[in-house]
């Protein structure tokens, strides 16, 4: 009950601390609307070649576009999440803050990351999100029950990009130099979690593995539940089972990394 | 007496590796804490202290269990820190003066509530603290200021002040002055002395500030190449370093050097003042009224011995210091 309270503070001080970047806010509310615009367009002339194209027509691909925009913050879909903070910290020694204190490094980040997730969803994804919405044609549901649904399949998808982005962010420990281990998440983020096209539309057998692949379940399974592709419980179970499995996994490694830690730095 | 922290033969030891060529590497090993033995009773408040790179840093990262020793006993209220850091976190205060625990986007406060939380403080307890912390600490009106706004001095006071909402029973810090100006020091200084006092917190200090230990700290241990060089009072230090006084004698008229006899010797002359450094053992009376009798004294002053110059002197004899061949 008290660690709940704690990482709930955590989650609601990340909260704040994000809403404090104003400027960085509407500058990234720009970017992914015009992103959003080239993207959208792009897309219309292509599924004008090639309509029913990964099975969307041209509303859903639209769709599809305005909710990678909205959720490429929120999801920290290329990075730009806690995971550079960590690597920094682990590469100056002030990771040695985070170990001595008594809580859990990973849930600790994981209570940070999230409270940052909920801030961009609301102050970077939402306007470009509706934006698209209401000046294009669009995919979107009526069914509050399906929007409800959506909402868990994105939370969801929060601890799936978590779960990544900490593996990525402990490999610190080893590596030291962080620069590449970022750009992997980078340009992994591009083509797998289907920001440059979606995993449907991939042709095979490259689109049956990437669909596979944990990136599938923060951008691509969430948007085919919206738009009625797909169903709730396949969904939730890919997603869980990611989260599972990615959770654990970060575990063993914080647990391989704080004993073998080197905290450096005086 | 009852020791709170505890080292049996503590070492430790970090395997560096570095590229020597394209694809070589060279493996090297550095002993940062060698065989270091010592206890700190409780209440007590001690000055650590040594050169750059002697391991103080590393016995402190040691004593919070974030870093494992690679060999000997350390236990700090019995426990192992390395296997219950978690558990000890409630029970010690740490500082590191380069670093912030606070958050640093975010108002003071947010990270006083945060440790509330993490170290489930009951809530009239954490009251009672933060209010007494924050009059000590003067942080009353910095309560509301990002933390990144702070400057140094202020913010050093803000981790302070978050060290000790827990009401830890040692207070572990890692210069915790550096960097401030003179007011700050010394209101740092004047803190952190209540608190052993009044509170009984047991205190590791690290610093390289001298004048911090003077103040606080009735005992120090100096080490170096992470051994133990010396432990003991502070006023020890002066014999083991055979420190010397200085009097400082203002004459009628620029004279040569003035013979004293061997109780003391001219180490300088400016003008009509010369300075006449002796044992800090003996005392400066026969010597100033010899003087008085035999030479044309205008004013004269006694300066105490730079403690800086006898660690110093310290520092340098161990580079010089040849196994077997010893010479004291
Ligand atoms: N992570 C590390 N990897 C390798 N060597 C290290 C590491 N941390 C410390 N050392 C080495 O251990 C020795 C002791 O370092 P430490 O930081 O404890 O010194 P210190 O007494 O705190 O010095 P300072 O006064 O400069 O802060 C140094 O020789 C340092 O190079
Ligand atoms: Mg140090």
């Amino acid at each position: 009950m008290g660690s709940v309270r704690l990482y709930a503070a955590v989650a609601a001080g990340s909260f704040r601390r994000y809403a404090t970047y104003r400027a960085a806010t509407a500058a990234g509310v720009f970017t992914n609307t015009v992103f959003g615009l080239i993207l959208v367009y792009t897309y219309l002339a292509l599924w004008d070649e090639r309509p029913q194209l990964g099975g969307y027509d041209q509303a859903q691909a639209v769709t599809y576009v305005w909710l990678g925009q909205a959720l490429f913050a929120t999801l920290a879909l290329q990075g730009g999440g806690f995971e550079a903070e960590l690597m920094e910290r682990i590469r100056t020694g002030a990771v040695a803050i985070d170990l001595y204190r008594p809580a859990d490094l990973q849930l600790w980040w994981f209570a940070a990351d999230l409270g940052r997730s909920f801030f961009q969803l609301l102050g970077r994804g939402v306007i470009p999100f509706a934006f698209g919405a209401l000046v294009f044609p669009s995919a979107l549901p009526s069914d509050p029950w399906l929007w409800l649904r959506f909402l868990l399949a994105l939370l969801l998808a929060m601890v799936v990009s978590f779960g990544i982005r900490f593996l990525v962010a402990l490999s610190g420990f080893w590596l030291l130099d962080g620069t590449g281990a970022l750009q992997l998440l980078m340009v992994s983020g591009m083509f797998c979690t289907g920001m440059a096209l979606p995993l449907n539309a991939f042709p095979e057998p490259l689109g049956g593995i990437v669909r596979a692949l944990p990136w599938s379940a923060m951008l691509q399974m969430p948007a085919d539940l919206l738009m009625g592709e797909t169903g709730a419980l396949r969904t939730y179970a890919f997603q869980a089972g990611w989260a599972v499995v990615l959770l654990v996994l970060g575990r063993m490694v914080q647990v391989a990394a704080t004993r073998r830690v080197v905290v450096q730095g005086g | 007496m009852d020791a709170f922290i505890e080292l049996d033969g503590v070492e430790k030891v970090f395997d560096v590796r570095r590229r020597t060529g394209f694809l070589r590497r060279e493996r090297r090993q550095v002993r940062a804490v060698d065989g270091l033995s010592f206890t700190v009773a409780r209440g007590e408040i001690v000055g650590y202290i040594g050169p750059n790179g002697a391991g103080k840093s590393t016995t402190i990262k040691m004593l919070t269990g974030i870093l494992t020793p690679s060999g000997g006993r350390l236990r700090v209220a019995g426990i192992d820190p390395a296997r219950e850091r978690t558990r000890l976190a409630h029970r010690i205060g740490v500082v590191f003066g380069q670093r912030t625990t606070l958050w640093w986007d975010l108002p003071l406060i947010d990270s006083y509530r945060l440790a509330h939380r993490m170290y489930r403080i009951p809530d009239a307890r954490y009251r009672e603290n933060l209010d007494r912390l924050v009059e000590l600490l003067d942080l009353e009106s910095l309560l509301e200021v990002p933390v990144r706004q702070l400057s140094l001095g202020q913010r050093m006071r803000g981790d302070i002040a978050a060290a000790l909402l827990h009401d830890p029973e040692v207070l572990y810090l890692d210069e915790p002055t550096i960097g401030l100006d003179v007011v700050s020091k010394a209101r740092v200084r004047e803190f952190l002395g209540e608190l052993n006092t009044e509170r009984g917190t047991t205190v590791l200090l690290t610093t390289h500030d001298l004048q911090d230990i003077e103040r606080l700290c009735s005992r120090v241990m100096v080490i170096d190449h992470g051994r133990m060089m010396y432990d003991g009072p502070l006023a020890g230090l002066h014999e083991a370093g055979e420190s010397e006084r200085t009097l400082v004698v203002d004459l009628e008229r620029e004279l040569p050097p003035i013979d004293v006899g061997p109780a003391a010797r001219v180490v300088r002359v400016e003008g009509p003042r010369q300075w006449l450094a002796f044992p800090a053992s003996e005392s400066a009376a026969p010597l100033v009224a010899r003087i008085a009798a035999e030479h044309p004294l205008v004013d004269l002053s006694v300066r105490e011995p730079d403690i800086e110059a006898v660690i110093g002197r310290m520092y340098a004899d161990r580079e010089t210091v040849v196994p077997g061949a010893r010479n004291s």
